[in-house]
């Protein structure tokens, strides 16, 4: 019945999934039969159309299993049915309709259910076009769709919820993503992901946490833990707790996807281009981060002629309607940061005194330790490394970082820079007994060689 | 959707007996109580006395065993608790939000089971 099914979205997505996403409206994609109605491009739509599907059925249900279950029946039948007869002039409203009929056939196999009637009336009288000339313009209306859609992120991001449910439910019920895939990315057993979803579900159901755009007084913390959820996707990519390799470039296409499909649903809001931003600038570099031996390469020695121009234009793009303001919030200023970096032709032509002041004003948006450090780096860049030494021993003596092998790292490397060199090796030793990831004690191990070979030519 | 709120306090975090922020306090509960009544979304809410006058109760093997003293000994104890019927979770949340014990103590909000014929 299925084709490659969704378990295995395709990977580019950019002009199909671009073109849509900027255009929530959902413009008609395909032109009747065509050829590019293949299994492939099939895939990427039903993928890139998902989330649409699943916010409209989840309003129409109030119910995110049935209306997941649906979903996926309709890109099934997508997915047989597309490669034969073309893509549809209205995907979204192709999908929505017969993710709709799925739902009512479900409710009327369903014995537990006691308001399954109810709900299957309300559906019934919902299809304005159930019948085979679906009116799509009823079932895509834009305003609809996109409130639709942000009700849906919202309830996925609840903080009702913890952070690994809200990371889970949104890459299932809004990315789409297969239960495996979303398990295999966070090295946990399947069963154990699948718990997680329907125990979500169920405190999603049973507690009622409402489908619905929080009100003014909470859009704001509400917003950010949605841009939160997203950007931990992102950085699980990079498996952050584990180090700086790409190891689930899924992981971060889809943060990215998310990112972009934010920017459409709420355009006026900078934090959402801010965070859209960032995740360009520092995926455009992902080719560069780590060297072929599998050694860390630090950002001023990485090759920039090889960062990718394509996400570098989007993540510019995505700010220039957002200048930095006195009250831009952390993703903006974080996104301005990762700018003046990518901007300098060379790392020497980094401008390090802007980057020291945006990490300051960064660190009283943030009170984060780890932002401290790298104002610290900063300021070591552009006055001097003891003014940034200084700063770094403040912060260890605050003990906020116990443990944290960067901060030993950092030291050593300003120590290195002022010729204290007994004093550096012993730091990077330090550090290496606390980096998380091969890239990480790799590129440590090398500094420690270095100034080995330093320290006896100096006795010797 | 009924929702239970239960308010979780340290009493060694809270105002001091008989001190004008207890005071304070109370006249924060009365009016929180009344603005709550007001809406019509006050099921039930009561203050209870402290755990230290609690009594255990268990039936085993039909005799009924009787101690002194509250069901576990934690330093934060159930001090009291309000049933609203409210529209959904956010609501039971802001409601939650603005009991005067939740700026020391911590307020618990829990789904109430719905039973029918109970």
């Amino acid at each position: 019945m299925t084709r490659g099914g969704v378990g295995t979205p395709a990977r580019t997505l950019t002009p199909v999934d671009g073109s849509a996403d900027a255009d929530p409206g959902g413009e008609p994609i395909g032109d009747g039969p065509d050829p590019a109605g293949g299994p492939d491009i099939t895939a990427a739509v039903t993928h890139a159309e998902w989330h649409r599907v699943v916010a409209t059925l989840m309003r129409q249900t109030g119910d995110l299993q049935l209306a997941e279950d649906a979903t996926q029946d309709a890109v099934e039948a997508a997915l047989a049915q597309w490669p034969v007869e073309g893509l549809p002039t209205n995907p979204t409203g192709w999908l929505t309709t017969v993710a709709r009929r799925r739902a009512i056939d479900r409710l009327r196999r369903d014995q537990r259910r006691v308001d399954k009637e109810e709900l299957r009336h309300r559906l019934e009288a919902d299809a304005t076009g159930a019948g085979d000339a679906p009116d799509v313009a009823a079932l895509t209306d834009p305003d609809q769709l996109v409130d639709d859609q942000l009700r849906l992120l919202f309830l996925c991001c609840h903080p009702a919820l913890g952070p690994e449910a809200q990371i889970a439910l949104t890459l299932r019920a809004v990315a789409g993503l297969p239960t495996p895939a979303i398990a295999r990315a966070f090295l946990v057993p399947e069963p154990t992901m699948a718990q997680r979803l329907v125990r979500a579900k169920r405190k999603i159901a049973v507690a009622g946490i409402p489908f619905r755009v929080p009100d003014d007084d909470l859009i704001v913390d509400r917003l950010q833990a949605v841009l939160t959820t997203v950007y931990l996707i992102f950085n699980e990519g990079y498996a952050s707790s584990q180090g700086a390799a790409l190891l689930h470039p899924e992981l971060c296409d889809e943060a990215l996807r998310l990112g972009r499909i934010l920017r459409g649903l709420l355009p006026d809001e900078a934090e959402v281009a801010g965070l859209l931003a960032l995740m360009c600038f520092t995926h455009a570099r992902r080719a560069t981060r780590v060297d072929d031996q599998g050694v860390l390469v630090l950002l001023e020695d990485q090759d920039r002629t090889r960062w990718d121009r394509a996400l570098l234009a989007e993540g510019d793009e995505a700010l220039r309607p957002h200048p930095l303001a006195p009250g831009s919030g952390p993703y903006r200023v974080q996104a301005e940061i990762a700018a003046v970096h990518v901007r300098a032709p060379d790392a020497a032509a980094t401008d390090w005194r802007a980057i020291a002041s945006l990490y300051g004003g960064l660190l009283r948006l943030t009170d984060s330790p780890v932002v401290a450090l790298n104002h610290a780096v900063a300021v070591a860049l552009a006055d001097g490394p003891d003014a940034g030494l200084a700063l770094v021993d403040e912060l260890a003596a605050g003990g906020r970082l116990d443990g944290y092998y960067l901060v030993p790292a950092t030291r050593a490397d300003l120590l290195r820079r002022l010729g204290r060199l007994d004093e550096a090796l012993g730091a990077y030793r330090t550090a290496l007994t606390g980096a998380p990831s091969a890239p990480e004690q790799a590129f440590l191990r090398g500094r420690i060689r270095a100034l080995e070979a330093v320290a006896s030519t100096g006795s010797g | 959707m009924k929702y239970m709120l239960l308010i979780y306090t340290d009493w060694d975090e809270g105002p001091a007996v008989g001190s004008p922020e207890q005071q304070a306090e109370h006249e924060a509960y009365l009016t929180y109580t009344r603005d709550l009544a007001a809406t019509g979304k006050l099921l039930a809410g009561d203050a209870l006395q402290g755990t230290d006058v609690a009594t255990t109760v268990s039936v085993r093997g039909g005799t009924t065993i009787t101690t002194d003293g509250p069901f576990a000994e934690t330093k934060e104890v159930l001090g009291g608790y309000y049933i609203i019927d409210v529209d959904d979770l956010d609501e039971a949340i802001a409601w939650a939000a603005r009991i005067p014990g939740a700026t020391w103590g911590k307020i618990e909000v829990r789904p109430v089971m719905d039973i029918p014929d109970m």
